[in-house]
């Protein structure tokens, strides 16, 4: 028992910090989703370097080989940095879930390409109504029952989906399957679909936690310059038992997502139970966080001016997606009320065949 | 290498002991309030029954009654413990607060001298920290300890000392320096409590038992070795013993998981009846014990790797005292019309659980530094927000 990161883990994840602060800054934020600087391409290119597309690939297939929790703090980095590019789904969900799959000659190709990050792999799972990057894509792993199929960009037709975060290139996309398409089906299929929608919720939940922790920077940040009655404003009580109270929430959801990424993999109750709790918890602290980091902005978190909004609006759409409050949420109560996951205090570490 | 998550073989055998023994020496009916002098002399003695075993304070030395055990075997042992329904520790302010404090500023013979007797329960301690002019704002202290020859002679009101009136001695603050302010000139110092000079009376508390006292000190001499650490240290010392206080040790996660696991059997009793609203409160209290486990966890860890807890503490008191209010008040909603039984009450079954506990929760975010004051702390310590 030792709930601690390794120093490799915690030395990949101040690279990617370091390298995100470089390319992420609020700066090329605004510049990326004011469309005036398209650095993107760029962007990825340094990404790639670091390895960081195929960070859960096999090394046969030109990745890093990890595991699931190596990437934990990894996703919260890019949620810190509020990165624009689909990074996260790329190399926490799909590759890993074309990993797990890719058993043709064709899905093989693509999953060499997407681990060194030559091409973009999205990913459509029936719990999102859009896909992610779904315009920008090379390749999309799309579901139809107990199917996995993968589509060239070329053969899906796309309806962009404007988002409130701009750097979120949403579309809604129509496709239909065909035996070429198809990599996995059968139980197989559907339970590396839940694994991947494991993943999704559970670096979605990572992203929220990063986020959170921006936002409680920016707001700390504007509460000691800004003076109103001759003083500091993030000297008066009214505004520091709110920031006390968001950080709280905070602190209390790391743990709780790092657990839950021990258990991907684990398709069973336990692992459900956890990792509803992770993505609920991270987005509760996001929002804790955004709302005290705003208000204490006053009328300038409300302008276009302040980057506050870049990060507050990623967080709102991290909220819906992978499941949002009411489905995780009512899973666990479903999971509670029905007396079927086992509860108490030592039960919290247990893992099902232990 | 990676968070690890299980286990070892040792710590599975260690939970199996535990959970032997507690089997076999646990009460089978619940003991009587501990804030009432019956209920007070079974908890004691229920505390001799644990050091017979060992079982006193298990992250102790065996030289004073411990097993030497790291943090995660504490756990452990808290977990098994409030699994088995097993008494509330009566002699807590002893054993979580002043014993961690002697471990760390005690001289070898105060070490000797107090540990071993506070791990049997034959000395029970009370805090002996707030006056009536001085509770949030501490510092403003008034009671004195005027050296005179080898000895102190103390003079002050102390107040809100939980379990004093059945208590045998206190742990206080006393300004040693006369015309000190604030937390300069404050000495840590120990007190017998049936002793010339001290005075004890209980104070009713909100369910009408004397859980806790005032304590007069009217003249009362102690040798000058009853000081815990330097003299003028007091303020430092206390605030270490705050730490203990706040952060790991008096309130271990199980007891929040047990009342969790209590929650949902209840609601999943009354559930065709109740507000849709009350599952996903169940639901978001059984969660938040689950935190504030991992949490513990994680910080268990951290100290272990060498690691220290500071300001953390106060996110923690925060946590627990909130969530102990909210689960105890998600109760009460499902409960209704029952819900005011008192636990004698024909009807009351073992509802009345409930209500004592809804009561004592009622404290959480008052004792140990209230939640505001904690608030300020991890605003201006943690966030590095500006003083007010």
């Amino acid at each position: 028992m030792d709930f601690t990161f390794s120093e490799e883990q915690r030395m990949m994840a101040a690279a990617v910090r370091e390298l995100l602060d470089d390319v992420c800054s609020p700066a090329a934020i605004r510049r990326a989703v004011e469309g005036r600087e398209d650095l993107s391409a760029d962007r990825w290119a340094r990404y790639c370097e670091l390895g960081l597309p195929g960070v859960l690939a096999p090394e046969a297939a030109a990745g890093l080989g990890l595991e699931a929790t190596d990437f934990v703090l990894i996703a919260e980095e890019c949620g810190r940095a509020a990165v624009p590019e689909p990074l996260v789904e790329h190399a926490g969900v799909a590759v890993p879930l074309l990993a797990e799959l890719a058993g043709t000659p064709r899905a093989i190709e693509v999953l060499d390409g997407a681990a060194s990050g030559v091409l973009r792999l999205g990913i459509g799972h029936p719990v999102n109504p859009f896909v992610l990057g779904g315009g920008g894509c090379d390749f999309v792993l799309l579901m139809a029952d107990d199917e996995v199929h993968l589509l060239a960009r070329s053969s899906i037709g796309v309806t962009v989906e404007p988002s409130v975060d701009a750097s979120r290139r949403l579309a809604r996309v129509e496709w239909a399957p065909a035996s070429q398409t198809q990599v996995a089906g059968g139980v197989a299929a559907l339970a590396a679909v839940e694994r991947a929608f494991q993943r999704g919720a559970l670096y979605a939940a990572a992203e929220s936690l990063g986020l959170a922790q921006r936002m409680m920077e920016l707001g700390v940040a504007y509460a000691c310059e800004r003076k109103q009655f001759g003083r500091q404003i993030g000297s008066y009580q009214g505004l520091k038992h709110h920031f006390a109270s968001a950080q709280v929430k905070l602190e209390f959801a790391r743990p709780v997502v790092y657990a839950a990424v021990t258990r991907a993999g684990d398709v069973d109750d336990r692992a459900a139970a956890a990792i509803s709790h992770a993505k609920l918890a991270a987005v509760a602290a996001a929002d804790a966080c955004s709302r005290i980091a705003m208000q204490a902005h006053g009328a300038m978190g409300y302008s276009w001016e302040v980057d506050l909004h870049f990060y507050m609006k990623r967080a709102w759409a991290l909220a819906g997606v992978w499941g949002d409050r009411s489905f995780h949420s009512r899973r666990v109560q479903q999971l509670l009320g029905s007396g079927r996951l086992p509860i108490g205090p030592d039960q919290t570490f247990v893992r099902t065949g232990d | 290498m990676t968070i690890a998550l299980q286990y070892t073989a040792e710590q599975r055998a260690f939970r199996a002991e535990v959970r032997a023994w507690m089997e076999a020496n646990v009460p089978a009916d619940p003991l009587p309030t501990l804030e009432g002098a019956e209920g007070f002399a079974a908890h004691r003695e229920w505390e001799r029954t644990l050091a017979k075993g060992r079982w006193g304070m298990v992250t102790w030395p065996e030289a004073y009654g411990g097993r030497s055990c790291n943090l995660i075997e504490w756990l452990i042992f808290e977990e098994e413990y409030y699994r088995a329904a097993a008494p509330a520790r009566v002699n807590q302010n002893g054993i979580f607060l002043l014993g961690p404090t002697l471990m760390e500023f005690g001289t070898p013979e105060q070490k000797a001298r107090y540990l071993p007797k506070m791990a049997s329960g034959e000395e029970i301690w009370a805090q002996a920290w707030s006056e009536p002019q001085a509770g949030s704002d501490l510092a403003a202290i008034r009671a004195t300890a005027v050296r005179d020859g080898d000895d102190y002679v103390l003079r002050g009101h102390k107040i809100w000392s939980s379990r004093a009136t059945f208590a045998d001695w206190c742990f206080g603050m006393f300004r040693t320096e006369p015309g000190s302010e604030k937390h300069h000139g404050i000495s840590f110092i120990l007190v017998p409590l049936r002793h010339p000079g001290v005075r004890v009376r209980g104070i009713p508390q909100i369910h009408g038992e004397m859980g806790f006292a005032e304590i007069f000190f009217e003249d009362a001499r102690v040798p000058v070795g009853h000081r815990l650490g330097g003299e003028g240290q007091g303020w430092h010392i206390a605030m270490a013993t705050a730490g203990f206080e706040r952060g790991l040790m008096l309130r271990s996660p199980a007891r929040f998981q047990v009342t969790a696991q209590k929650l949902v059997e209840l609601y999943r009793r009354l559930a065709t009846s109740l507000d849709p609203a009350l599952g996903a409160a169940v639901a978001q209290a059984w969660m938040d014990a689950e935190a504030y486990a991992l949490n513990t966890y994680m910080t268990a860890s951290r100290l272990m790797n060498g690691g220290t807890i500071g300001v953390e503490a106060s996110l923690n008191k925060i946590f627990w005292s909130e969530l102990d209010l909210a689960m105890h008040q998600a109760a009460m909603s499902m409960l209704g019309a029952s819900a005011e039984l008192l636990p004698h009450a024909p009807d009351a079954e073992d509802l009345g659980n409930w209500l004592e506990g809804w009561i004592f929760s009622l404290a959480g975010p008052i004792y140990a530094g209230t939640n505001e004051i904690q608030r300020n702390i991890i605003a201006e310590r943690l966030l590095k927000l500006p003083r007010g």
